[in-house]
């Protein structure tokens, strides 16, 4: 709501700088997106009067000027409007003045002839194109015959105003109008507002309701008001320029003398009213009702409408010619030649109008003044005030009486609270006198019984009607910044993380001390990348109405969107990045909508995690070190179940040769390894590892009870073995057996060595073992511990064909 | 020659010796010429046995003494040349400690993580519990018992993503509250709970706005919590997020779940209040909202609101990153280019 300052002084007595009343509603009412001053940075653009207007010799549309600019000589103008005359009073800038849009006006030469300046139409002084009236949009501005050369032109077109631009919230559609704006005001600075009256002459001759018919069909909710007059013989032409100024400072077009008129009135009470040309109403019936499935209408804008059953509608002998609230009829639209004016003021639901205005995108200035609500008891008066307002610009008269669809008992909302219940909750120590003040400034009539305080809220607040409505006007108006800042008191509480957050937090630091970087993705994501990498089959849960494809489907898995901030690095050069993401994933649920939320651990890696440095070559990752962190961080997590690493080809997007499934137990928590070649080139990525593991399964999963070992005072002993042994046995095969066949002694078996290359046959590897043995209570005997090594020698020799070096 | 002067002829030969001996071998050689057991020492006491009653213990004492500082000028020599070896090798050692030492991966937390974290931390400390709600949320629990009904004008603050007519990507932490409130013993103290997390809203990602970003909330309930309560929290969230010299100021705003509502703004940081592009020269920065619990929500969720009340704030981790660190496109948040992410380094 763009709020003029000079309309407001109608109201009020204000001479604070505008900033300064900015501020003030800032801190007590609305906020307030700036403060506009439609002159700043114009220099040197005054009042021109033209004396003398030729056309150009050179030219088939410029005019040579000779213009008065209250100097002791005229100046000569080269102006190309086509509306340019002798003896008219013009907007000149001067050589060396500032227009709009930054732009310097310099004298110059056009077609040889000299121009001293130029005559400036008025989006050249800055104005919207949106708000010029379109009758002098091709042309340049005629100021009124009584405006002075020489004066800067400012004062004649308002552009001295300063426009106080509010952001209204949703509660404070009261402030949607110079009236509601003075009442806030009149409040905050302690003023008595002085409000506009009406002044309204009736004919006599005629009676609206001979010529109006007006019935409401819809009910007492959607239409609790629904009111008409009759404008008679009125001369539709363009506003005069006060009321121009008014409007366009409203961030409005002048349109003509009675639309300006509806839409003062709109900014003034904040009631839309709507214009019909009643020579165009089928013979004055006008009927209010929902709209029915099939009926269409084309409205001011010129667009065919299909009506929906949510529809208000006003009609003309039960044919639709207004969307009630929303925009007109193009039918019944006021023209030039239009006489008689059937205007409409009107209460409407808010949420019909809600409905109406988003179902065919058209937001105005009256459906949004019906969405916030609208002063129940200043309709008629607006409706009045618009009557007289039309008569009087258009020359014509104001038929008797008003023609009554429906009307409504409006009364008053009464709230009772307490002195104390107010202190209560603001942790005031305010007093009955400084409450009752608060309220007499507000203008509502109150009684003090007691601690306790009667509000009888005027219509014009529709936004009050509980106690605590009152105490946000008490709290604002004796301001926040006079409220203490205290902490809450009360019965104490413990604050800690529960175990999940715990345990989250601490995987973030692992993670973090193993050398990755927290990466925070985006959860909505395409179909295919959601479904990729997921640990288990799944539907995905799809948006309804996405923007994009890109953004359309919630994630089964954390891998796809590193692999796309891995793609994002490396199309900038990066090509070590090690990126961790800790947050959920989506799973489907059977029978229900909202899926189950998971939250997951993932890492990708590519390139090196330690780059190459000086005398020391870059470690590529590979399998065994981001195998190596996942293996670190679940030792961290003291499961209670061994973790074992299950080669698995079974993941589409992984390499089938380099990838293991993580289980705990039984219990499936993740996998890791290199991604699919091909799907890494489908992400742009290089080779990258990965592991995604199951935080919410984890933390769930039983821990170790962990408890003190003594150290044993016995010295170990251990022994190495080698061996040659067939590709196909794997490591986790061969620990198995060892540790099985190991004896009571055998504490650790150590890979130490895997080896293939050189003097190894074809389809057999080399691996080495340290084993370590130990008696918790004696010094063990060689020879005992040689017994026990020799039988783990022979079970490799015989179960697994092993040739022992 | 007497075994005396014998005695002192091997001392100085010996001394000398040792002296011009330049490695631990030549002394150690030394050593075992003059004090072995074949030695010439040795030899001398052998002789003993010829000598008089009365020399013997003159010799005797004599030959000691020329043993013994033989073996002090040995030791002596040995410490020497061991201190000099090592003088060598550490000069051979010497590097040059300015190269640079070598990396030890080390990843670090997210810029807004930093941000969660430190006002977990501090709500954590004032008694509160951290609540993970669900990021799919019912409408019922997102809008309507927030005070929000279908068709509320607010809605059209907050675009939504829905799943179906009923089920939606959560638009704010709040969400969760409703269900803080039902589940609440109110017998066994106050409810205060702090409820950070993703948030999802139907916009077009720009440099200010994002399809998804983060919230913090925070919901206090009790028989007697008040507006100056709330005043005295926020300003304790701005300075530890800030820091103690800044201050706040609330002024009135609107959100259907509180009321009073107050938007919060702090000192701008960049110029300390005195106005800059930073805080569009009004020496404050908008950074949170809050108000007092509306008494509906409090009813819908089967609470009493003449006995109990409390207050509701929320901010929003992105927006106070991209203030305090001067970030200017909320994108970087979600692209998780490494440039990005390395230099906000800070413990988690
Ligand atoms: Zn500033």
């Amino acid at each position: 709501m763009k709020i003029s300052y000079a309309w407001l002084r109608d109201y009020l007595k204000l001479s604070l700088p505008a900033d300064e009343l900015a501020e003030k509603i800032e801190r007590t009412a609305v906020e307030v997106d700036g403060v506009i001053r439609p002159s700043e940075g114009l220099k040197k653009v005054v009042v021109g009067h033209v004396l003398e207007c030729v056309p150009h010799p050179d030219s088939d549309h410029l005019h040579i000027c000779q213009v008065d600019v209250g100097e002791a000589d005229p100046i000569q103008i080269v102006c190309g409007a086509p509306n340019v005359a002798a003896g008219q009073n013009v907007i000149v800038a001067l050589p060396n003045s500032w227009i709009g849009n930054h732009t310097k006006i310099k004298r110059s030469k056009m077609r040889g002839e000299v121009s001293n300046g130029m005559l400036c139409a008025l989006d050249e002084l800055g104005f919207d194109e949106k708000l010029v009236p379109k009758e002098v949009a091709d042309g340049i501005f005629i100021l009124p015959a009584d405006a002075k050369p020489g004066e800067p032109v400012f004062s004649y077109l308002g552009m001295d105003d300063e426009i106080i631009d509010m952001s209204v919230t949703p509660n404070r559609g009261d402030m949607l109008s110079m009236n509601g704006t003075a009442h806030e005001l009149a409040a905050i600075y302690d003023q008595t507002p002085t409000m506009p009256t009406v002044d309204l002459t009736e004919s006599s001759d005629d009676l609206a309701d001979d010529d109006l018919d007006v019935t409401v069909q819809a009910d007492e909710h959607d239409v609790p008001m629904y009111k008409m007059r009759l404008i008679k013989n009125v001369t539709i032409k363009p506003s005069p320029l006060w009321l121009q100024i008014r409007i366009w400072n409203a961030g409005m077009r002048p349109i003509n003398n009675v639309v300006d008129a509806t839409n003062y009135i709109l900014m003034q009470y904040g009631q839309p009213l709507h214009a019909f040309d009643y020579d165009k109403l089928d013979g004055g019936k006008v009927n209010v009702r929902l709209a029915k499935a099939g009926e269409k209408l084309t409205t001011l804008d010129g667009e065919e409408r299909d009506l929906l059953p949510t529809d208000l509608v006003i009609c003309s002998n039960d044919q639709p010619i207004c969307l009630a609230g929303t925009m007109g009829g193009l039918d019944t639209e006021v023209t030039d030649q239009t006489t008689d004016i059937a205007l409409e003021g009107a209460i409407f639901d808010a949420v019909k109008i809600r409905k109406t205005a988003h179902n065919h995108g058209l937001h105005s200035e009256a459906s949004m003044r019906y969405e916030r609500g609208i002063d129940h008891s200043a309709t008629q008066t607006a409706l009045d005030a618009a009557a007289a307002m039309i008569a009087d610009l258009g020359a014509g008269t104001v038929a008797n009486g008003t023609v009554i669809g429906r009307d409504e008992d409006v009364q008053p909302v009464v709230v009772d609270i307490t002195l104390t219940r107010i202190n209560h909750v603001l942790g005031t120590e305010l007093t009955a006198d400084a409450v009752a003040d608060i309220f007499r400034r507000l203008d509502f009539p109150t009684t003090v019984n007691d601690d306790t305080f009667t509000v009888t809220i005027p219509a014009r607040r529709w936004d009050i009607h509980i106690p605590a409505d009152l105490i946000e006007e008490v709290a604002r108006l004796y301001g926040y910044d006079n409220l203490p800042a205290t902490l809450p008191t009360g019965q104490p509480t413990i604050g800690k993380l529960n175990e999940t957050q715990q345990a989250i937090r601490d995987s973030r630091k692992l993670m973090e001390s193993a050398g990755l970087t927290q990466a925070i993705s985006y959860s909505l994501t395409t179909e295919t990348k959601a479904k990729a990498f997921a640990m288990h089959a799944s539907e995905v849960t799809k948006l309804d109405f996405p923007m994009s494809s890109e953004r359309s489907a919630l994630r089964l898995n954390l891998i796809s969107g590193l692999l796309d901030d891995l793609a994002y690095n490396i199309a900038r050069k990066e090509q070590d990045v090690a990126l961790y993401e800790e947050g959920r994933v989506f799973f489907s649920q059977p029978e229900q909508v909202r899926p189950k939320e998971v939250e997951h651990l993932a890492g990708a890696i590519t390139g090196s995690l330690v780059p190459a440095e000086w005398g020391v070559a870059a470690k590529p990752m590979d399998f065994y070190q981001i195998k190596g962190i996942v293996a670190g961080y679940l030792k961290s997590l003291a499961l209670a179940d061994a973790v074992t690493y299950v080669a698995s080809a079974d993941h589409a997007d992984m390499h089938p040769g380099r990838t293991a499934d993580i289980y705990v137990g039984d219990q499936l928590v993740g996998f890791v390894g290199q991604v699919h070649p091909t799907t890494a080139k489908a992400y742009k990525v290089r080779e990258t590892y990965v592991f995604e593991l199951d935080l919410t399964t984890l933390i769930a999963l039983p821990k170790e009870r962990q408890q003190y070992q003594p150290i044993s005072k016995f010295p170990s002993i251990t022994r190495d073995v080698a061996m040659l042994i067939d590709d196909e046995i794997t490591n986790a095969q061969v620990v198995d057996l060892i540790t099985s066949k190991g004896g009571a002694h055998l504490q650790t078996v150590k890979l130490f060595d895997v080896y293939n290359g050189k003097h190894v046959p074809e389809g057999k590897k080399s691996l080495a073992y340290t084993l370590t043995y130990q008696d918790q209570n004696a010094t063990l005997v060689d020879d005992d511990v040689t017994k026990a090594f020799e039988k783990v020698l022979s079970a490799l020799t015989e179960e697994f064909g092993a040739e022992i070096r | 020659m007497s075994l005396q002067d014998r005695l002192t002829e091997l001392r100085d030969q010996g001394l000398a010796d040792i002296k011009s001996a330049d490695v631990l071998k030549k002394v150690n050689q030394v050593k075992v010429d003059l004090l072995g057991k074949k030695g010439p020492i040795t030899e001398v006491l052998r002789g003993m046995r010829d000598l008089t009653p009365e020399e013997r213990p003159k010799v005797g004492a004599y030959a000691n003494e020329v043993r013994d500082k033989l073996q002090t000028a040995i030791d002596h020599r040995r410490e020497e040349l061991e201190q000099a070896a090592v003088n060598k090798q550490l000069a051979a050692e010497k590097i040059d400690v300015t190269l640079p030492g070598r990396d030890v991966p080390q990843g670090q937390p997210h810029v807004i993580t930093q941000i969660i974290t430190e006002l977990e931390d501090l709500f954590i400390g004032m008694g509160y519990q951290i609540v993970d709600g669900d990021e799919v949320e019912e409408d019922y629990y997102n809008f309507e018992r927030l005070n929000l009904p279908k068709d509320h004008p607010a809605r059209d603050m907050q675009d939504t993503f829905y799943i179906t007519k009923d089920v939606l990507l959560r638009t704010q932490t709040s969400a969760d509250q409703p269900r803080s409130l039902e589940n609440h013993d109110f017998s066994k103290g106050p409810l205060k709970v702090l409820s950070p997390g993703r948030v999802y809203r139907r916009d077009t990602d720009d440099a200010t706005h994002s399809h998804q970003f983060h919230q913090i909330e925070g919901l206090v309930v009790d028989k007697h919590i008040t507006m100056a309560d709330l005043k005295g929290t926020l300003t304790l969230v701005a300075n530890t997020l800030f820091g103690d010299q800044f201050e706040v100021r609330l002024r009135p705003s609107y959100f259907p779940f509180t009321e009073p509502s107050v938007e919060a703004d702090v000192t701008c940081f960049n110029c300390n209040g005195k106005g800059c592009a930073v805080c569009k020269q009004t020496g404050w920065i908008e950074v949170l909202g809050a108000g007092m619990v509306h008494p509906r929500v409090l009813e819908m969720s089967g609470i009493d609101p003449e006995v109990y009340g409390g207050f509701a704030f929320g901010l929003g981790p992105d927006r106070f990153a991209m203030l305090k660190y001067g970030v200017d496109d909320i994108r970087n948040f979600y692209l998780n280019d490494v440039r990005f992410l390395s230099q906000f380094y800070k413990k988690g």
